[in-house]
């Protein structure tokens, strides 16, 4: 082992069916350091980290930790657990139905008993010092997706680990949450804890990071200390090629809004839902590409579950291309045209089991009705059809949805409502989890949809992503609408502004 | 991905890729049973064309038996199939539901009289009343399942209990017998026609679903629903009246089940009748290895499971096993199958036929 490090991986290798997953990856983690691992969907990130905890049995290689004999034989993430390495998961992997506490401590007494009264002390003081607005008694699930990532987290840390992996863990959290999650990485490293960091967002792997390995098709690149390896040169080590698509890919859309009366496509007058926002109003024209923005809670993703009639509406009027519509059901928003891609992919976008045709064809299938099913040629045309203009990455249309990488799984559901043919459509955090290259590809294409006279909505927690693509942005705070910007207003300054109150632009 | 294909997986992938369809394991477990039986009784299969005490043509032998006596069961694998795709859940009412659906029957052809010299009503006319009558029981549980999301074992559990009494109760506790032969067809030969008439009717039902599954969306539907009602939802499709409506359809095969049974016999016994089917009905769903918590299904293979089943059984009475050991021997290959086809097993089998493979394909890589 080398002088000052904690794990050590040697020559990877990890075999599924037809695909070569990690081939002779090496990896080192040091002690007291941040090391961020890097490289697009695919690249074999999660791949390593699997087998590193023990979820994948590796085809090859070693892995020595520090302080034992040899190489350490990993078989199930409780062997991972035993030897010190803990991870938190992109995904939520807790159980929403239990207590915090008993999330946090769960397969970890070591007595046969449960002492009740001390775990909920003890997670108490972790949840406080953490500054974790979540009581130990409460239930998982009715905490905020932020929160439960930072329980998750919590759980991880409170674990007497020396290597902590986080896998996507920003993710879903907004600015401040996220500092509050590097202060307290940044304290882990001080105690010599050694993390590792997989996430796509590059201003934050410059923020904490020392060091950075690159994968790119299950294979290292190379590993590089920050200073020497500048953003540029990153994405281009992780995509293999350089990059011009990073400049602005807002100029050759035309931005053309229909402005004329007729141009309206959907308008909303006081619409509230059970979600409990507050009655707003909104228009979307023709060619325009607006997005909802706001921190976590703000009720952005609600305002367009309510446009969509996915939460029921409890007041207020809908009317499109001019004239009132009810809206009950998705099934209603629908067949007016409007689509609707949920922020949470696993939970309300793909349908896991079902294959990769299925998930394409499924909301066009919903339109045509019960009797009139798409024949199996059909529906492989339309898939194949899309799987060629996203370029999705999967083995046949034939795979299940759930064997794909994020991305790929996020581009089935957009060719989903593609082949709905929508005049309107919603995208509720589309680039969330995604890399780099597909995350261009997705807003470019909001932008073509644009120029091809369709409405879109863009929601993201990224600001820099709503202002390459978004002409008009809608700021909540509180679940009502507290400001509009557009024009010259669109500033990183002036939006965060806007989000954090004070002077209302509007 | 890009990273490479290994080819040596291509040339074997056919043989592989039969292996692991679905619909191997209920089909190599029917193969296994007619290899048994070929071996130790080669007239096992012998089919001989007999006349029955009315003269009429009859096609005898245990395969006859066994394709007459898995009627019922594949009927209500189909139900049972759906049902368990939409709710992630089992029916385990549907043997009191067929008695339930005999007894009207019987109520609607004798009326008040236990032994009626003509009947009341034409044939027809109490089978649809059977059909409405046990839909309307599918409805209940559906109901209870779909709106009220009661887990389906704890909902179907009411009419599990309920159901016989109910049954006793439309014919007041009485046992109706029905002389009239024509009303023997259905569970019994059509005159002329040498085939036993449930044979017959599942074939017929199982075109059916055939039809339905191709012309309708219910497959797609269903699967998705059962897989993730989230995002179902969100695609257009109401969760709860999927959900609702595959208990309807098991119903309407529990109404035909119940119709062939009663028929059958030209009477019943309320608190034998169809006993336990629900448990052979689960079972062969789940022989078809289908998930037992929902989602995709195989239509074909849990029919094929049905037919499974009574083909065990009929090839342990051929053994002259005691018929109170029966269940002990049924539960010993019952075992053998399920483990077979569990995902756990299959991927454990495939990690041991692949490790070899992954060498030399590491090697080739280098």
């Amino acid at each position: 082992m080398q002088e000052g490090a904690v794990l050590e991986m040697r020559g990877i290798c990890k075999y599924f069916p037809g695909v070569r997953a990690l081939q002779d990856v090496d990896f080192t983690l040091r002690e007291g350091e941040i090391h961020a691992l890097m490289g697009e969907n695919g690249a074999g990130k999660s791949t390593l980290i699997k087998v590193l905890t023990g979820v994948y049995e590796k085809d090859n290689g070693e892995i020595f930790l520090k302080g034992r004999e040899g190489a350490v034989n990993i078989r199930s993430p409780q062997d991972a657990q035993n030897v010190g390495i803990s991870t938190v998961y992109q995904e939520i992997t807790l159980c929403p139905n239990l207590t915090v506490a008993e999330n946090m401590f769960i397969a970890r007494t070591k007595s046969k008993g449960v002492n009740w009264g001390a775990m909920n002390r003890r997670a108490g003081e972790i949840l406080r010092s953490l500054d974790i607005p979540a009581a130990p008694t409460q239930q998982l699930g009715s905490c905020s997706i932020a929160v439960q990532q930072m329980v998750a987290i919590a759980r991880a840390v409170d674990m007497e680990c020396k290597v902590l992996i986080l896998d996507e863990p920003t993710s879903s959290l907004d600015e401040q949450e996220v500092q509050k999650l590097f202060k307290l990485m940044l304290d882990l490293k001080k105690k010599g804890v050694g993390i590792i960091f997989v996430t796509h967002f590059l201003e934050q792997v410059y923020e904490v990071c020392d060091r950075i390995t690159v994968l790119r098709d299950g294979q290292l690149v190379g590993e590089y200390v920050i200073e020497d390896l500048p953003r540029v040169q990153l994405v281009s080590k992780m995509l293999g090629k350089d990059l011009d698509e990073m400049a602005d890919i807002k100029k050759e859309h035309t931005g053309e809004v229909d402005m004329s009366e007729s141009g309206v496509v959907l308008e909303a007058h006081q619409l509230a839902s059970v979600a409990g926002i507050k009655p707003f109003d909104f228009q979307i024209r023709k060619g325009e590409v607006n997005g909802f923005t706001g921190l976590l809670g703000s009720g952005r993703s609600e305002s367009v579950r309510a446009l969509f009639g996915a939460d029921r509406t409890t007041s207020g009027t809908i009317k499109i291309g001019g004239k009132t519509v009810k809206i009950h059901k998705p099934l209603d928003a629908m067949k007016h045209g409007v689509g609707y891609l949920p922020e949470d992919r696993k939970r309300d976008g793909i349908v896991g089991d079902l294959s990769v045709r299925d998930n394409i064809i499924l909301a066009m299938q919903v339109m045509r009705g019960f009797f009139r099913p798409i024949s199996r040629a059909k529906a492989e045309e339309y898939a194949q059809e899309y799987i060629n203009l996203l370029e999705i990455k999967t083995a046949s249309s034939d795979t299940p949805i759930k064997s794909l990488s994020g991305g790929n799984q996020q581009k089935c559901i957009l060719a989903r409502w593609l082949l709905t043919n929508p005049s309107y459509l919603i995208l509720d955090e589309p680039t969330r989890g995604i890399d780099i290259g597909t995350k261009i590809e997705i807003q470019k294409l909001v932008l073509k949809l644009a120029d091809e006279g369709k409405s879109v909505t863009f929601i993201s927690s990224e600001i820099d992503e709503m202002l390459r693509t978004c002409s008009r942005l809608i700021v909540m705070r509180d679940r009502k609408i507290v400001g509009e910007l557009k024009g010259e207003d669109l500033t990183q300054a002036k939006i965060m502004a806007t989000i954090a109150g004070g002077e209302s632009a509007s | 991905m890009k990273a490479g294909r290994l080819e040596p997986r291509e040339k074997q992938s056919k043989l592989r890729s039969l292996f692991r369809r679905q619909i191997f394991i209920p089909i190599a477990a029917l193969l296994v049973l007619v290899i048994f039986n070929l071996i130790t009784n080669p007239s096992f299969f012998a089919v001989k064309l007999d006349y029955n005490s009315a003269g009429n043509p009859v096609f005898t032998g245990n395969l006859v038996t066994i394709l007459d006596n898995a009627s019922e069961l594949a009927i209500l694998a189909i139900g049972m199939t759906l049902v368990t795709a939409a709710s992630g859940g089992q029916d385990i009412s549907v043997g009191a539901a067929i008695a339930i659906a005999g007894s009207v029957t019987l109520r609607v052809l004798c009326g008040d009289n236990a032994r009626p010299e003509t009947l009341q009503a034409p044939i027809i006319v109490a089978f649809l009343v059977c059909c409405v009558a046990s839909m309307l029981f599918g409805a209940f549980n559906g109901t209870l399942v779909a709106y009220f999301k009661i887990q389906p074992m704890v909902a179907t559990l009411i009419l599990y209990t309920a159901g016989r009494s109910i049954a006793a109760w439309i014919n007041n506790n009485t046992l109706p017998n029905i002389s009239e032969p024509s009303f023997g067809y259905a569970g019994n030969f059509i005159p002329g026609i040498p085939v036993p008439t449930p044979i017959l009717i599942a074939i017929a039902c199982m075109i059916v679903i055939a039809l339905v599954l191709k012309f309708t969306t219910l497959g797609l539907y269903t699967q998705a629903v059962g897989i993730n009602p989230n995002s179902s939802r969100l695609n257009g499709i109401n969760p709860a009246f999927i959900k609702f409506i595959t208990y309807v359809i098991l119903g309407l095969c529990v109404a035909v089940a119940g119709f062939i049974k009663v028929s059958r016999f030209s009477t019943i016994n309320y608190s034998v009748v169809a006993k336990d089917i629900e448990m052979d009905a689960i079972l062969a769903v789940a022989l078809g290895g289908n998930a037992l918590s929902g989602g995709k299904f195989n239509m074909a293979a849990s029919i094929l499971g049905a037919y499974v089943i009574q083909f065990l059984t009929t090839t342990l009475y051929a053994f002259n096993v005691d018929s109170s050991a029966l269940p002990a021997y049924k539960a010993v290959v019952v075992i053998i199958l399920v483990v077979l086809s569990a995902p756990t097993f299959q991927q454990k089998l495939t990690r041991l036929k692949k490790k070899p493979k992954m060498a030399a394909a590491a090697k080739e890589g280098n």
